[in-house]
């Protein structure tokens, strides 16, 4: 991430350098935020312990991004809450655990990265896969009947994650199962004495590079401009003779797919899976896309990477309040700016 | 004089009637018509949680105030108890500390979430109780040396709540339904006396009393409350927010002061929780998944009719302690290890309860209580009832 | 109730539509015709149903009763979409136009059929040169009159049909008010059919060729404007029911 940095502004007097620092907030809320996060970090820790925790909080921000851009999207076209989304995380971190530990066994156990790559990367497409498709069923028959209804949203989704988690423990067992990270994704890269996990760095850079082609969706091309209109008035972008509910189907199941390929990445982040973990990381999700602005994908990526980074610094410092901390920030985000970091949405 | 005290909300279906006075009979003599400690225990869990459904219905059914953090106040009323007992000892005084410690706590979080959703859209409030909720079950989990983390706490309940007090000498008669039921079936001569046993009233059995007497208070005075002018202002702001305020209400006022007296009494349906079960851990006072129970408590029984608290969390408990009983039958009628025994073991019984809920809130919106006034109604129709039945389509979240 | 006589074709009619908006039923019977190539202004005082009749020939509400015909098809009960492919354009009241968007994507959004075409583009941009300034801006910035012509613009940016447009004028100064007039003028001159609600009795005097007046949820006038502008009587008939406000 490229540091523009408010420090650097040309500050005369303290008070010019206060104003500029407040102007930069008003303007750029999510990098002060974000950069403040980090600054205050840097504060109360060593260097070394600092780079290793921000490279992690990325790491774990970038797949907390791939989980929740899709339920942000999701809300943001049509309106809908869907809090089954934590199911589809689950299921693709079991989709993905099973291509590794059954069908691609003797690519992920390998010990060279071409092999490793092999036994990973389609494990993630089935991850994509599994939770597509099961995100088409499940637009089709839980969300289609109740849509602009919210309240019936919260309860089918709410009914729907229920039936899903279920039926994932009715195919693979209610147990714990482990799930082993390749060798070229596991141990870590040393640079200038400093180790980094090799895992968390590829993490990052998916994390990047799925943002980056998003963005690119969103304001380049035509799916793009259409998403945004769609976000904005859904009606006029029907008068004007397209189909909103096959866009938000699409968008819905690009939605379960990241959050497939999120969850298998989460899982071989843990190498530990339960039916349950789509549950536990939807709190995460949620705090995210409060905390970016319901809708906004660029505001959704920085969400995400202040609850990672708030998660390993807190956790750090005082691990029995990383929970509380992550919901801190977001109530503080809310107190500050009702509508999130960067709100698309209004009212 | 009944309809009095039922503040003019009478059930309106003569089935619905009939099911509430068969659940208030079983409640009011429970511990002299089923045996055994498991009913004794489901009548207990179905008293605590009519009052913790009720109240939920408050906010879920009269305002369409969508919260996932009532397990979060009934978390507290039940620890609130637990750590009194365990720092002062099991007296009555120390309950009443505990109980009062609890509600203050109660509503300043209440007070403090009804004023953040003054900051957010409606739609938020879900999700910042979502949020909130469980950064107290991490809270509750971490703090293992004032909370017993996982382990949870035991309750030193008062020894007159205990099973070792005695108030009477003698033990009383009880008369066993199910036995009665079952001597029947099979053709017993002797089914009357068969089904006769002794009752042995002891503190628990006090306990039990005390729940049902405030679950029935508790539930009387919601009736009230939402059949009040106070009552009719909630449903306004259901029906549309926006008019509600432009004639004069002030909307937020109202919200708030139904987040927090709804959060109260969740608290002091913990607080009974924590006496009446003796133990109070993460998983039975503060888990994501009893939130969901309430709410399909809520739901399946009719939201916005109050009567669908009573008979939503009756069945659902029922359901809970009988229904795997039920697959357990089942499964052993099919092949074992096989694809269809994995998908009604027991231990599925929340795979079909979820199928069950989805399918209610499509086709049946208005609950087990709404569906039965609405058959009422219909049968009436030389005698037109007005439907007050709660319009689940409503808008007012979106806004 | 037929319409404006004369006209070989028609490009729209509306025989006996019934619609409601929630439970409230507004329209009770419309029949209306729009003939082809022409600009027919339908007026009625608030409430009268006009908005509704155009949302209603646009798939936006829910037909209870009667039928819409559109060229050769039968389009009623057909989804919004469909209507629009069809060659109907629609600027709502509001505008509707995408705030968020800039005003290039806003008509990239509205060119349906592929890359809009550079001529029409630069006859548009003459037509509404402010679209031209402020063409990488958000359309959210731009002003009342801009954002209509922008609207307008989209609704023309490939040739359609028929044209819906509800009330352009409302909340504009008289000189913008000019201007669109005179835009509608040269979309006139492209022999499109426009049907045009409007309040303001001056421009759709200016502009209507033929007149039908709503009142109630129903058709109560249909005629050539001309003759609505010279019979005094029919105008103090329609007036005192429907433009009395205006007035």
């Amino acid at each position: 991430m490229p540091t523009t940095n408010h420090t650097a502004a040309p500050a005369g007097t303290p008070a010019r350098l206060g104003a500029s620092i407040r102007q930069f907030r008003d303007q750029h809320p999510h990098w002060f935020l974000l950069l403040g996060l980090m600054l205050a970090a840097l504060l109360l820790m060593d260097f070394t312990t600092w780079l290793v925790l921000t490279l992690s909080g990325a790491a774990m921000g970038a797949m907390l991004f791939l989980m929740a851009s899709g339920m942000t999207l999701t809300f943001g076209l049509m309106n809908v809450l869907n809090l089954a989304h934590g199911a589809f995380i689950s299921l693709g971190a079991f989709a993905g655990a099973t291509t590794l530990l059954f069908w691609l066994n003797d690519q992920a156990a390998a010990s060279s990265l071409w092999l490793n790559l092999a036994g990973v990367l389609p494990a993630l497409l089935f991850a994509v896969l599994v939770a597509a498709a099961i995100g088409l069923m499940f637009e089709w028959l839980v969300i289609r009947p109740v849509y602009g209804d919210h309240l019936k949203q919260i309860l089918v989704t709410v009914g729907g994650s229920i039936i899903l988690m279920q039926l994932i423990e009715v195919v693979w067992g209610p147990n714990e199962i482990p799930v082993p990270r390749p060798e070229a994704f596991s141990g870590a890269v040393v640079v200038a004495g400093i180790a980094l996990e090799k895992y968390r760095l590829w993490a990052v850079a998916l994390g990047v590079l799925v943002y980056a082609l998003m963005t690119w969706v969103i304001e380049r091309t035509r799916i793009g401009i259409l998403i945004r209109a769609g976000v904005e008035d859904r009606e006029m972008v029907e008068v004007h003779g397209y189909r909103v509910r096959l866009l938000f189907l699409g968008v819905f199941i690009a939605g379960s797919a990241l959050a497939g390929l999120g969850g298998a990445m989460w899982a071989m982040y843990q190498e530990l899976i339960t039916a349950h973990m789509g549950d536990e990381l939807m709190i995460s999700v949620v705090v995210i896309i409060i905390l970016g602005g319901l809708g906004s994908v660029k505001g959704c990526f920085f969400g995400a990477i202040l609850v990672g980074l708030i998660n390993l610094y807190v956790g750090f410092l005082e691990p029995r309040l990383a929970a509380v901390a992550t919901v801190g920030l977001m109530v503080a985000v809310l107190m500050w700016r009702p509508q999130g970091l960067i709100p698309v949405i209004r009212v | 004089m009944l309809s009095n005290l039922l503040s003019g909300d009478l059930p309106r279906s003569r089935r619905l009637t009939a099911a509430l006075l068969a659940i208030l009979l079983a409640l009011a003599f429970g511990p002299f018509l089923f045996p055994g400690v498991r009913a004794f225990s489901m009548m207990g869990m179905i008293c605590v949680f009519i009052i913790l459904v009720a109240s939920y219905d408050l906010m879920l059914g009269y305002t369409h105030i969508v919260s996932f953090a009532h397990t979060m106040f009934f978390g507290i009323g039940a620890y609130g108890v637990a750590m009194a007992v365990g720092t002062w000892g099991n007296s009555f005084g120390s309950v009443l500390l505990g109980m009062a410690g609890a509600l203050l706590l109660t509503i300043v979080l209440a007070l403090l979430l009804g004023l953040l959703s003054l900051r957010v859209k409606a739609i938020f409030f879900a999700l910042v109780t979502l949020a909130v909720a469980f950064a107290f079950l991490s809270l509750v989990t971490q703090l293992y040396p004032v909370t017993g983390g996982e382990d949870g706490m035991r309750v030193r309940v008062p020894r007159e709540l205990g099973p070792a007090f005695r108030p009477l000498e003698q033990s009383l008669w009880g008369f066993s339904l199910p036995d009665f039921c079952s001597a029947l079936v099979s053709g017993s001569a002797t089914a009357w006396d068969d089904a006769l046993f002794q009752v042995r009233i002891n503190g628990r059995t006090l306990m039990y009393y005390v729940a049902f007497g405030t679950a029935l208070l508790v539930f009387l005075f919601l009736l009230r409350v939402v059949n009040s002018p106070f009552g009719k202002v909630l449903q306004a702001i259901r029906e549309n927010e926006f008019r509600a305020q432009a004639l004069g209400y002030n909307t937020v006022l109202y919200r708030t002061s139904v987040v927090i007296l709804s959060a109260c009494l969740a608290c002091l349906a913990g607080v009974l929780f924590a006496l009446i079960n003796r133990y109070v851990n993460p998983e039975n006072t503060l888990a994501f998944e009893l939130m969901v129970f309430i709410l399909l408590m809520c739901v399946m029984g009719g939201m916005g009719t109050l009567y669908g608290a009573v008979v939503g969390a009756s069945l659902f408990l029922l359901a809970q302690n009988y229904l795997q009983d039920l697959l357990k039958l089942l499964v052993t009628q099919l092949p074992p290890d096989s694809g269809l025994a994995n998908l009604v073991g027991p231990e599925r019984w929340l795979l079909w309860f979820g199928l069950l809920f989805v399918l209610s809130v499509y086709f049946f919106p208005a609950g087990v209580v709404g569906q039965l006034r609405r058959w009422s109604a219909r049968r009436q129709q030389n005698n037109p009832v007005v439907e007050v039945v709660a319009k689940p389509g409503s808008q007012t979240l979106s806004s | 109730m037929s319409g404006a006589s004369g006209n070989p074709r028609a490009a729209l009619t509306l025989s006996g539509i019934h619609a409601n908006i929630d439970q409230y039923h507004i329209l009770e019977g419309v029949d209306l015709v729009v003939p082809a190539g022409e600009l027919t202004v339908l007026l009625g005082r608030n409430g009268a149903g006009k908005s509704t009749t155009l949302r209603t020939i646009m798939g936006l509400t829910t037909i209870k009763a009667g039928r819409v015909r559109f060229g050769d098809h039968d389009i009623t009960g057909w989804p919004t979409p469909r209507i629009a492919r069809a060659g109907i354009a629609f600027v709502p009241e509001h505008m509707g136009v995408f705030g968020q968007l800039t005003v290039r994507e806003n008509l990239v959004l509205a060119a349906i059929n592929g890359p809009m075409d550079e001529d029409r583009l630069a006859w548009l941009l003459d037509l509404f040169p402010p679209l031209k300034k402020f063409w990488d801006r958000p359309a959210g910035n731009l002003s009342g009159g801009q954002k209509q012509m922008l609207a307008i613009g989209r609704a023309v940016i490939e040739p359609r049909q028929l044209l819906l447009i509800d009330e352009p004028t409302k909340g504009l100064a008289p000189a913008i008010i000019n201007d669109l007039a005179d835009a509608l003028e040269q979309l006139k001159a492209e022999k499109v059919s426009i049907l045009l609600v409007e309040q303001n009795f001056n421009f759709s005097r200016r502009l209507g060729q033929s007149v039908a007046v709503m009142n109630d949820g129903r058709v109560v006038h249909t005629g050539s404007m001309a003759e609505l502008a010279t019979d005094d009587a029919l105008q103090h008939r329609l007036l005192g029911l429907g433009l009395g406000a205006h007035q």
